[in-house]
């Protein structure tokens, strides 16, 4: 059967999926992670803070998010963002957002509520006499969170942290549903398309990710041993 | 410099000070013991408003502690404070540990902080250890290090919240030892601590505390001849031996 195969398609074409396809998957990963974690530190601030309301606000915000499926929000930010953005500008018309800022702001948004949940229990985990001690020498919350917290919190959660970008990137390839985004699977599905080639092209991609997902974890394993504090 | 009158904390129904009425004044040492659960820890804390009290009033230097107007802050960046578990930064050397305050709080330059820091460091006896991390110390070096944070902010008192209880009996004197020497220098000292060795030696006062009251509160002379309440006098047999 492997016979009828016509691996060539792929000899043809590697250097432009990665340097091209990968590269956006890649960078819209990496930037989707910054301002997730940014984000989703600041809703775990939110959602352990005493004042009810903005408890309150953050934690319908990461419940309802993490009740819808990443897809339907995909859809919904490409078509929604031009109007929301003209509605906050006071524009006549939608504005214009290109498919990446669309993406972007999409992946950062939908990822923060999982960050979010991850640096809460990152939050937690740290005992009450450290906060206590932050205090005690005259640190404000925000000096106490910045200096004494998080900085904890994160380097104790960094794996998890880490594995959830992992699912991150492979989520990116979601945004093949728009069509005209050229992330690494709608790049490869456009040239398997065009070369008839798509059982030969689809296994390559299976493959490329199955690489790098898995040599990422293998990599976050061994870190775990590496910046866990002494304590 | 420090008065409290009439303070009162509740959590929820259940009432953890009730009424309690006393002061420190600059220079004093007192000692404040009790059987656990008697409220001692929770009062020291409210002196720096690291707990919040219902009712009475508290001044340290003349500021109200409980005022909503008051720079909680500002104050507490004035009372030092040492805690049972030592409570140092993990993930900062020992150096940083003793500029992180006066760096951040105080607003002092780095080369100035570290000056300080590492001149208190020296004094606590543990300036070899400048650039280890407090994981890598003993409990009685943690501590050490601990009480050295709290002095290169310069305050006006210290506040300890049994800083030897968490230690090995090896590991207590070298601790007690750094505390004794500031007493005789003249720190403001509210002690939470049941070291009677301590208090015989350096204390002005001790307080007795027991289900939330101040039930005695009296010389150190006092304390240990004659003491008044019979709760008193069976937790003191109890703890000398």
């Amino acid at each position: 059967m492997l016979a009828n195969f016509d691996f060539d398609v792929i000899q043809r074409s590697w250097v432009y999926l990665f340097t091209t396809g990968m590269k956006f998957t890649l960078t819209l990963t990496f930037l989707a992670m910054l301002g997730g974690i940014l984000f989703g530190t600041l809703l775990a601030m939110m959602r352990l803070s005493h004042n009810k309301a903005i408890a309150f606000v953050a934690t319908t915000y990461v419940n309802l998010i993490r009740s819808i499926p990443l897809i339907l929000v995909i859809f919904w930010f490409y078509f929604l963002v031009p109007y929301i953005g003209a509605w906050i500008l006071g524009a006549s018309e939608p504005i214009q957002v290109d498919a990446f800022s669309s993406a972007l702001i999409t992946f950062i948004l939908f990822e923060a509520a999982y960050y979010c949940e991850i640096m809460r229990s990152g939050i937690q985990s740290i005992p009450r006499g450290q906060v206590a001690a932050g205090y005690a020498i005259g640190m404000n919350y925000w000096q106490m969170m910045g200096n004494v917290v998080l900085p904890q919190a994160f380097r104790n959660m960094i794996p998890i942290l880490l594995t959830q970008t992992i699912i991150l990137f492979q989520d990116v390839s979601l945004v093949y549903v728009l069509g005209s985004v050229p992330d690494f699977v709608s790049v490869a599905s456009k040239i398997a398309q065009r070369d008839g080639r798509l059982v030969e092209m689809y296994l390559f991609v299976a493959v490329v990710y199955f690489v790098m997902s898995f040599g990422l974890s293998l990599l976050v394993k061994k870190l775990q041993e590496k910046v866990a504090i002494i304590r | 410099m420090i008065e409290l009158k009439n303070v009162s904390k509740w959590y929820g129904n259940f009432q953890v000070l009730a009424d309690c009425t006393t002061s420190v004044a600059k220079g004093d040492v007192v000692v404040v013991c009790g059987p656990s659960g008697s409220g001692k820890s929770t009062l020291i804390k409210t002196v720096n408003g690291l707990e919040p009290f219902q009712k009475g009033e508290i001044t340290v230097n003349g500021v109200s502690v409980g005022d909503p107007k008051t720079n909680l802050s500002k104050l507490r960046s004035q009372i030092g404070m040492v805690f049972q578990s030592f409570e140092l930064f993990p993930h900062m050397s020992i150096t940083e540990n003793l500029t992180i305050g006066q760096i951040k709080v105080l607003g002092r330059s780095v080369e100035e902080a570290r000056e300080r820091g590492l001149k208190y460091l020296e004094r606590v006896g543990l300036i070899a250890q400048k650039d280890k991390f407090p994981g890598q110390l003993s409990g009685g070096q943690q501590q050490r290090v601990a009480i050295a944070r709290a002095l290169s902010m310069d305050p006006m008192a210290m506040l300890f919240d049994e800083p030897t209880s968490a230690l090995d009996p090896e590991m207590i004197n070298e601790v007690l030892d750094v505390m004794v020497g500031l007493a005789q220098e003249g720190m403001t000292m509210m002690v939470v601590t049941h070291e009677m060795g301590f208090a015989k030696k350096v204390a002005n006062r001790v307080i007795f505390m027991d289900q939330g009251r101040i039930v005695e509160d009296c010389t150190k002379d006092e304390f240990f001849n004659t003491q008044r309440s019979e709760r008193a006098r069976d937790f003191l047999a109890k703890i000398i031996h």
